[in-house]
């Protein structure tokens, strides 16, 4: 019996131990496939970032060393310089632009398409979602050319007597602005689409059922359930859609490049045309101006996501204190 | 919801209108780039070119505007692009999802955390960096500035799929005699499929469409550029040549449509993923 014992635990130590160099293993392997990750992150991503604060704060070129220190007066002219306002302004209607319609349309078309008895959801999907595939770049090629002065639109409102002479629709300021709205809108409605689509088929049928068999019609169901349900969603895609409105430099540069004379000059093409273009930048490349716009736009997006992060995060904690129960139901 | 049968009909009329209506763009572009210059100029809203489809256009594009050459960096540059992402991510996720090691929650804790720190303007230090590293002779330099920033939606991905594995999967292929590496190549990495499809289309698409990263690397080598870029200077070069802007355009954007429609069901499950997590 005592030897039984001692085999036992004999045993039992050895396989603990196994067990343990097992993990130790394991920790090492876990590391080495983290490894590649890691390093290239803090090459290509963590430098970058620090680097684009340090540019900020220097006169530079880009070209030769950085020498020319200048702290803050980077900052101190963008934020006495018309032009940088002016970006900033153009970015923020545009931003705000592109998510009322593109957020705003693409609810529609969901809640359309989220009908269950409805055929062919799939082909419209596909239709719908089709621009946000395509390269923007390309994109705003294309829409230059077909709101041109004598581009496809123009032809076809003179044809069906609409106007009677061509509209200069990019090289008008607000005009021009309210096209890039227009196509960054549709451009980028299928993804909200297919967010809010997931929004919606989180929502449990049987609610709509018994919505039903209490007598509501379509449009009491869709003010006194749907909306409601689909308001957490709600915080989340219209963040993401204003952050992705910060981005527009594609579409800019392409469909209007900034013009006519600025007016539809946005923060990441001002910043692109400093650091990049001598021509639009104001007679020389200047990488320490740009870098501190760019911080001032990476600062900007921050302070937007956290003012969405902490009203959509603060009404889910509230909600969680109101009813414990809440929780679940957000399957596919 | 919409109980009657004529009000759905409505609808359906309606959504095929405003369908059209919503990739005419594209039926444009593919029509124009078949007529000539003159036709594009004269045949007004007309969408068939009268004359002959204007196949020329297309070998015009494809020898003498170099769309040949745009359109080879843009295949190596996305298909490199999406490997190196695939590896990386899957490597990350499985560490992240699977192994429990000390250390794990801070490295977590900064995944996500890297989404949330206002970056200033990276593209200029990239830029100087890949000039420092001697890549900007090579398309090797774009393709590093794109692959290599953390991909958290995709890390995050994986790391919940391989997290949902039974423990089971493992536990059989240690028995057999597998070690780490054979387990993770052999066992899990083909099991993790749907998410390599997924991580593959969505790389693909945004990688075909990346425009600032090959725009600033390759401003002074214009042998390196992409679609994306090389039509940027065709427009540039060329700004009278109407069809053949539709033809490049076409070239363009037809493999990531195509790549689209046939994994479409890929694409949209992993961007309604995305915006659920």
């Amino acid at each position: 019996m005592a030897k039984n014992l001692e085999l036992e635990q004999k045993q039992k130590a050895e396989s603990n131990s196994n067990l343990k160099t097992l993990k130790r293993k394991k920790t090492i392997w876990a590391y080495i496939f983290l490894a590649p990750q890691i390093l290239v992150f803090f090459i290509f991503s963590a430098y970058p970032i620090v680097m684009s604060y340090v540019y900020s704060f220097y006169e530079w070129t880009g070209i030769g060393p950085l020498e020319d220190f200048v702290g803050l007066g980077n900052y101190q002219q963008l934020l006495s310089s018309p032009r940088f306002w002016n970006s900033a302004l153009i970015s923020i209607y545009y931003i705000l632009g592109t998510t009322v319609l593109g957020v705003g349309g693409a609810l529609i078309l969901a809640i359309i398409l989220n009908d269950q008895k409805m055929n062919g959801k799939g082909f419209y999907r596909a239709i719908y979602f089709l621009p946000v595939v395509t390269t923007t770049a390309i994109v705003g090629i294309i829409m230059g050319n077909i709101f041109g002065i004598t581009g496809f639109f123009n032809q076809f409102l003179l044809n069906f007597n609409i106007i009677d002479k061509p509209i200069p629709w990019l090289t008008d300021p607000v005009l021009a602005l309210i096209i890039l709205i227009v196509v960054g809108s549709w451009k980028g409605l299928g993804i909200n689409m297919v967010y809010w689509l997931a929004g919606l088929q989180s929502i449990p049928n049987e609610l709509y059922e018994s919505a039903q068999l209490d007598g509501a019609g379509f449009w009491s169901t869709l003010r006194h359930i749907t909306l409601p349900l689909l308001k957490p969603m709600a915080a989340v895609i219209i963040l993401l859609s204003l952050v992705s409105g910060i981005n527009a430099f594609d579409l800019v540069k392409t469909l209007t490049n900034g013009g006519p004379n600025f007016a539809t000059e946005t923060m990441d093409l001002f910043i692109y045309n400093y650091a990049f273009s001598s021509q639009l930048g104001g007679g020389q490349v200047r990488m320490g101006y740009a870098s501190a716009a760019g911080v001032l736009l990476g600062l900007f997006t921050f302070v937007i996501s956290m003012i969405f992060g902490a009203a959509s995060f603060g009404k889910q904690i509230m909600k969680l204190k109101g009813n414990k129960k809440s929780k679940g139901g957000v399957k596919a | 919801m919409i109980s009657t049968k004529s009000a759905r009909l409505v609808i359906h009329v309606f959504l095929v209108l405003f369908g059209l209506v919503w990739i005419y763009p594209f039926i444009w572009m593919v029509f124009s780039s078949l007529k000539t210059n003159q036709e594009f100029l004269t045949s007004g809203t007309k969408l068939m070119p009268e004359g002959e489809f204007q196949w020329e256009n297309y070998t015009d594009a494809w020898f003498t505007a170099n769309f040949s050459g745009y359109f080879l960096n843009t295949v190596i540059f996305t298909v490199a692009t999406v490997m190196i992402v695939i590896i990386l991510s899957s490597l990350t996720g499985y560490a992240l999802g699977r192994i429990d090691f000390p250390g794990k929650k801070t490295i977590m804790v900064c995944v996500v955390a890297i989404m949330f720190i206002p970056k200033g303007y990276t593209i200029i230090p990239l830029f100087k960096l890949v000039n420092y590293m001697g890549l900007d002779d090579s398309i090797l330099g774009i393709i590093v500035a794109e692959a290599s920033g953390a991909h958290v939606l995709f890390i995050l991905m994986f790391a919940s799929f391989f997290a949902n594995l039974p423990k089971s999967i493992e536990e059989a292929a240690e028995i057999d005699g597998a070690g780490f590496l054979t387990i993770f190549t052999k066992v899990m990495l083909p099991l993790s499929m749907p998410i390599v499809a997924t991580t593959a289309i969505m790389q693909f698409i945004w990688t075909w469409s990346s425009f600032l990263v090959p725009l600033v690397l390759t401003i002074s080598k214009p042998e390196l550029r992409t679609l994306a870029v090389g039509m940027q200077n065709f427009v540039q070069t060329y700004a009278v040549d109407f069809s053949g802007m539709a033809a490049g355009a076409t070239i363009s954007l037809i493999p990531v449509m195509t790549i689209f429609i046939i994994m479409q069901r890929y694409f949209i499950e992993g961007v309604a993923g995305a915006v659920k997590s």
